[in-house]
C-alpha cells in the first residue's frame, strides 16, 4: 500500500511527467521558459493550484453531477488560479509582472483540467493529493531545466546570474519565439532518445494522451477523427 | 482607419498569437494534421474569440470595474466563455445545422483553449476601447488561422520525409513550427516600419 502512494507521487516526475512525455500544458512551457526564475515562480504557481484543485475535485466528486462536471472542475481551478494571482500580485510582484497574462491561463492549462478529469474524479482525496504534488513537480523540473538550457544559450545566464561574464555573445534567439520551439522539440526527441521510444507510444495512444480529451466530447464516441 | 489597419494587422502577423505569443499551441499542434480540419477549427476559433470579447469586454468594463469586484475576472470570464460556447452550439444546431456539421466538432474544445481567454484578457490589459477588442480578437483569430494553414502544409511534408528515430513524432512537429515561428519574427518591425511608430 505504501508502495502504490509512492508510485502515485513519483509517477508524475520523469514516467509520466506532464511535459515531456503526457505533452500537455504546451503553451506555458513554451511562454515563460525564457528564464530559469519565471520557469520556476510559474512551475510552482501551477503546482499548488494543482495540488488544491485535485483535492477539493476529488472530495466533491459525489457531489457533482456528471453531465455539469467540466464547468464545475473550471469554477474550482479558477478560484484557486484567482487567490495565487493575488498572492503573487502582493508578495511577488517582478514574478507577477514576469508572467502576466500566463498567470490567469493556468484556467485553461489542460495539465489541471486534465488531472481532473483523469484522476482525482476517480481516485480518493489523498491519492489525489498525491497525484498533484508529483505532476507539480514534473511540471515544475520540465520547465525549470528548459527554462535553464534557454537562459544560458540565449543569454548566458542562469537565475539572472551572468556566467560568461559577456566574454561570448549569446544566441539571443533561443529566448525569442523560434527558441522555445526548438528547445521543446530538442528535449522532447531526447527523452525519445533515452527511453527508445517508449515515450512516443505513449503519445500515439490516442484520447488518452489527448490534451484536449478533458473538453472534447469525441472521446466517449469512440475518438477523432484526426 | 489607420489605427483599425494597424490593430488587425499587428495581431495577425507581427504578434501572432500562435507563433509569437504562445497562445493555442495545443490545437496548433493537435489538429494540424490534416487542411480541412485545421481550417474548420480555426474557423470555429475566430468566430468565439470576436463573440466572447464581445461579451466579455461589457462584463469588465461595465459590471465588475465600477463594483470594484475586478479581481474576480478570471472566473467570470472563463465561465462566460464556456457558457457561450454552449449556447453558441445549442443555437447552430437548431438554426444554422450545416453550419454545425462543419463547426461543431470543434466548439466544446474551444472552451478550453487559452487563446480565447488570452484574448480577452490582453483587451482588458492593454485598456483597449470596445471597437478596438473587436478588431485586435479579430486579428489573433485570422493569425491563428494563417498559422494553422501554413502548419497543416507543412506537416503534410514532414511526414513523408526521413529524418532520425528519436525526432519522429511530435519532436519534428515542434522544430518545424519553430522555423515558422522564424519565419514570422520577420514581421515584427515590419508593422512599425508601416505605420511610422
Amino acid at each position: 500500500m505504501k508502495d502504490n502512494k509512492l508510485t502515485i507521487l513519483t509517477n508524475g516526475f520523469i514516467k509520466e511527467n506532464p511535459v515531456l512525455v503526457l505533452v500537455l500544458g504546451t503553451c506555458p512551457t513554451l511562454a515563460v521558459s525564457t528564464q530559469a526564475i519565471n520557469g520556476l515562480g510559474m512551475g510552482l504557481s501551477t503546482t499548488v493550484v494543482l495540488i488544491f484543485s485535485n483535492i477539493f475535485i476529488s472530495s466533491l466528486k459525489r457531489v457533482i453531477p456528471d453531465k455539469v462536471r467540466i464547468p464545475c472542475y473550471i469554477v474550482v481551478i479558477a478560484t484557486f488560479v484567482t487567490i495565487v494571482q493575488l498572492l503573487l500580485k502582493a508578495y511577488f510582484p517582478d514574478l507577477d509582472r514576469a508572467l502576466g497574462i500566463y498567470i490567469p491561463l493556468i484556467v485553461v492549462n489542460c495539465i489541471i483540467l486534465g488531472r481532473a478529469e483523469m484522476f482525482a474524479n476517480k481516485n480518493s482525496v489523498v491519492d489525489s493529493a498525491l497525484d498533484g504534488v508529483g505532476m507539480g513537480i514534473g511540471f515544475t523540473l520540465a520547465l525549470t531545466a528548459m527554462a535553464c538550457v534557454r537562459e544560458l544559450i540565449g543569454s548566458g545566464s542562469l537565475f539572472g546570474i551572468s556566467l560568461t561574464a559577456h566574454l561570448i555573445d549569446p544566441m539571443a534567439i533561443f529566448v525569442l519565439a523560434p527558441g522555445g520551439f526548438f528547445t521543446f522539440g530538442v528535449m522532447i526527441a531526447l527523452v525519445n532518445k533515452i527511453t527508445r521510444g517508449k515515450v512516443r507510444d505513449k503519445q500515439k495512444q490516442g484520447c488518452a494522451g489527448c490534451a484536449q480529451a478533458a473538453a472534447c466530447g469525441q472521446a466517449e464516441e469512440g475518438g477523432c477523427q484526426s | 482607419m489607420r489605427e483599425a489597419t494597424m490593430i488587425i494587422m499587428a495581431a495577425v502577423l507581427g504578434n501572432n498569437f500562435v507563433l509569437v505569443k504562445f497562445l493555442g499551441i495545443c490545437p496548433f499542434l493537435g489538429v494540424s494534421k490534416k487542411l480541412d480540419s485545421a481550417m474548420g477549427m480555426s474557423i470555429a476559433v475566430v468566430f468565439v474569440m470576436v463573440m466572447s470579447t464581445a461579451a466579455t469586454w461589457p462584463i469588465q468594463n461595465l459590471l465588475l470595474e465600477p463594483n470594484g469586484i475586478g479581481y474576480m475576472q478570471t472566473i467570470v470570464f472563463i465561465l462566460v466563455i464556456a457558457a457561450l460556447v454552449q449556447l453558441v452550439e445549442i443555437a447552430m444546431k437548431k438554426f444554422v445545422p450545416a453550419l454545425h456539421r462543419g463547426l461543431g466538432v470543434y466548439l466544446p474544445l474551444i472552451t478550453t483553449n487559452c487563446a480565447v481567454l488570452g484574448v480577452c484578457v490582453l483587451n482588458i490589459d492593454e485598456g483597449y476601447g470596445f471597437a478596438q477588442s473587436l478588431l485586435n480578437s479579430f486579428g489573433a483569430g485570422v493569425g491563428f488561422l494563417i498559422a494553422m494553414f501554413l502548419f497543416a502544409g507543412v506537416r503534410g511534408r514532414i511526414e513523408s520525409n526521413d529524418y532520425p528515430e528519436s525526432f519522429k513524432g511530435i519532436a519534428s512537429t515542434l522544430i518545424a513550427a519553430s522555423i515558422l515561428s522564424l519565419s514570422f519574427m520577420g514581421f515584427a518591425g515590419m508593422i512599425d516600419g508601416i505605420f511610422g511608430m
